[in-house]
């Protein structure tokens, strides 16, 4: 089986073609966020490089939130029109899940953080056993110090990766009790091979949405939503 | 379908409709399919701009399938695909933008961009297969107002231009002051028919130097003042009366920098674009001024004043043939000019 495998959530672009047991192709630029001139010209590019046929891939792999907004829509946009275009499904990949997946067999706590802004992060709680990546605590936003507070609970040495590593180190090395690691450059951001991956494990698993159906999970509503339920809260 | 025929599939995601079509040698519509935010956007007194982009990308797949199944085309049977990538907002515009290019890059179907105000006057070749260019059009809107020269297809000079509010936005602000909600325009519309439109004194504004620009927001502030000096002195307010004055106000500016611009350039063909274009009374207001002068009045049905692919698909028609064509590296330009490429 062949996927295509997109990953636009934050400042990272990234493409990758998996076959079978192997990635043929992956191209990830961490460089400036101009996702929608450069995201399917990156796409051309590798899909020239490796001759392929777009239609014969089997299926789409999307990181479908948490992550920029206009990020995640720039992704699934592209997701949506090649499903239309070519007839195949979606398969909608967690991307907070994804970003633990760079981290194949680690003995620790795995722990992706992504700067949501407003003081929080796009976070989740993982550990790998026998081979199986088990969720601890399900992707979601919520404030470094609440993150913190459920590791020290846990009390297990924990890894960090992802955008939010850079803005919360300090912090991290403060308040966590327990040994802490940051995942090196490598594997330390988004990357569409892990999309791809766990996409590709989601796919045998049925895990998939005809391309119309698919819309990123953004983890957060609208400024717009969330200050109406405010201030009729107030009332 | 004959072979020499020309098929686009237009997109249109600009503000809070998704929209896509598909024209036939840029006069005939195949289909229009139109799905409006605007229940939505009501709750909020306006348009959102990402809880627009968020029903764009649950919507645009479905919107395209049935345009095309209307249409009784498929992908493979299109010779390019439009999309608007500007003016409009920009999370909104790159769901439109990135929908076509992916489906142009995996089918190789060429990409043409076009400008939405290139859309809104385009609009008019569809009901009126004698209007062809030179001449002047005004795009009234909530979000443009212009008075454009069309010198040829896809040839624009831009004439005259709000200095502040665009027209439909000041429709909107003067509902909301006197309650009537959002979208503003057809409430006015309708409310003026019952109130006297000289009841009230507004102004209308001129600008020295710029006989086609427009002002706005000075009588939006006056319709406000009035308003809050009734308040005060205890005065009963006649809403229909307002909403007629205002109207009045807005139109007479509309009709006499419209005039005097057909009249300069010595053009006997004027046509009216966008939102506001479905204003019953200025169409009226527009229709007269026009017979006054023998000037042709062309005018779109409402389903075409409105933001609709189809006026996409007949603007990139035209840019289609003067060999327009964008690559995959198309981005949503949010304040694109007309006539710039």
């Amino acid at each position: 089986m062949k996927l295509l495998a997109l990953d636009s959530s934050g400042l990272v672009a990234s493409i990758a073609i998996l076959e079978d047991h192997e990635m043929v192709a992956e191209y990830t630029v961490n460089y400036k966020k101009t996702h929608s001139q450069t995201l399917l010209p990156m796409l051309n590019e590798i899909s020239k490089m490796i001759e392929l046929d777009l239609n014969s891939i089997d299926a789409i792999a999307v990181a479908a939130g948490p992550g920029s907004f206009t990020g995640l829509r720039i992704g699934s946009a592209t997701a949506k029109g090649l499903g239309l275009a070519l007839n195949k499904p979606i398969i909608s990949v967690p991307t907070v899940d994804a970003l633990a997946y760079n981290l194949f067999g680690v003995d620790k706590l795995i722990c992706p953080i992504m700067d949501a802004r407003r003081d929080q992060v796009y976070t989740g709680l993982y550990q790998w056993e026998d081979q199986e990546l088990k969720t601890i605590l399900h992707q979601r936003a919520i404030s470094i110090d609440e993150l913190i507070e459920e590791i020290n609970l846990l009390k297990t040495d924990v890894i960090f990766l992802g955008d939010g590593v850079p803005v919360f180190k300090k912090v991290i090395e403060e308040k966590v009790c327990t040994h802490v690691t940051f995942a090196p450059a490598h594997v330390n951001r988004q990357r569409a091979g892990s999309i791809g991956t766990l996409g590709k494990k989601m796919f045998l698993d049925g895990k998939i949405e005809k391309a119309e159906d698919h819309a990123p999970d953004y983890l957060r509503v609208s400024q717009a939503e969330r200050e109406k339920a405010e201030r009729e809260a107030k009332k | 379908m004959k072979k020499e025929d020309v098929l686009i599939l237009a997109i249109e995601s600009s503000c809070d409709e998704t929209a896509a079509s598909v024209v036939k040698n840029g006069r005939t519509i195949l289909s229009n399919i139109i799905s409006s935010q605007i229940e939505l956007h009501k709750l909020y007194g306006g348009v959102v701009p990402e809880i627009a982009s968020r029903k764009h990308i649950e919507k645009i797949n479905q919107v395209i399938s049935e345009a095309l199944s209307e249409a009784k085309v498929t992908l493979d049977d299109l010779d390019a695909i439009g999309v608007t990538y500007g003016p409009g907002l920009v999370g909104a515009l790159l769901v439109g933008v990135t929908e076509a290019k992916a489906i142009s890059f995996a089918k190789n179907i060429p990409l043409v961009g076009v400008h939405h105000i290139e859309g809104h006057i385009s609009a008019n070749y569809i009901e009126h297969p004698d209007l062809k260019p030179p001449f002047v059009s005004l795009v009234v809107s909530g979000g443009h107002s212009h008075l454009v020269l069309v010198k040829d297809y896809g040839k624009y000079e831009i004439i005259g231009r709000t200095r502040d509010d665009a027209a439909g936005e000041a429709f909107d602000k003067v509902a909301r002051a006197i309650g009537l909600g959002y979208p503003g325009g057809p409430k006015i519309d309708r409310l003026s028919k019952e109130g006297d439109p000289y009841a009230i004194k507004f102004p209308r504004a001129k600008i020295q130097d710029s006989p086609y620009d427009f002002s706005f927001s000075g009588l939006k502030s006056a319709v406000l003042n009035y308003l809050n000096g009734a308040k005060m002195k205890g005065e009963k307010v006649v809403n229909e009366d307002v909403a007629a004055s205002f109207q009045k106000a807005v139109i007479d500016v509309l009709v006499d920098h419209s005039m005097k611009a057909a009249e300069a350039y010595g053009l006997k063909k004027f046509a009216i674009a966008g939102g506001v274009a479905s204003n019953s009374s200025l169409r009226t207001a527009m229709e007269k001024a026009c017979a006054e002068r023998g000037i042709s009045f062309y005018y779109p049905s409402p389903i075409y004043c409105t933001d609709n692919a189809a006026m996409i698909g007949v603007a990139a028609y035209y840019e289609y043939l003067a060999g327009t064509r964008h690559g995959i590296d198309l981005n949503a330009v949010p304040n694109l000019k007309l006539g710039e490429r």
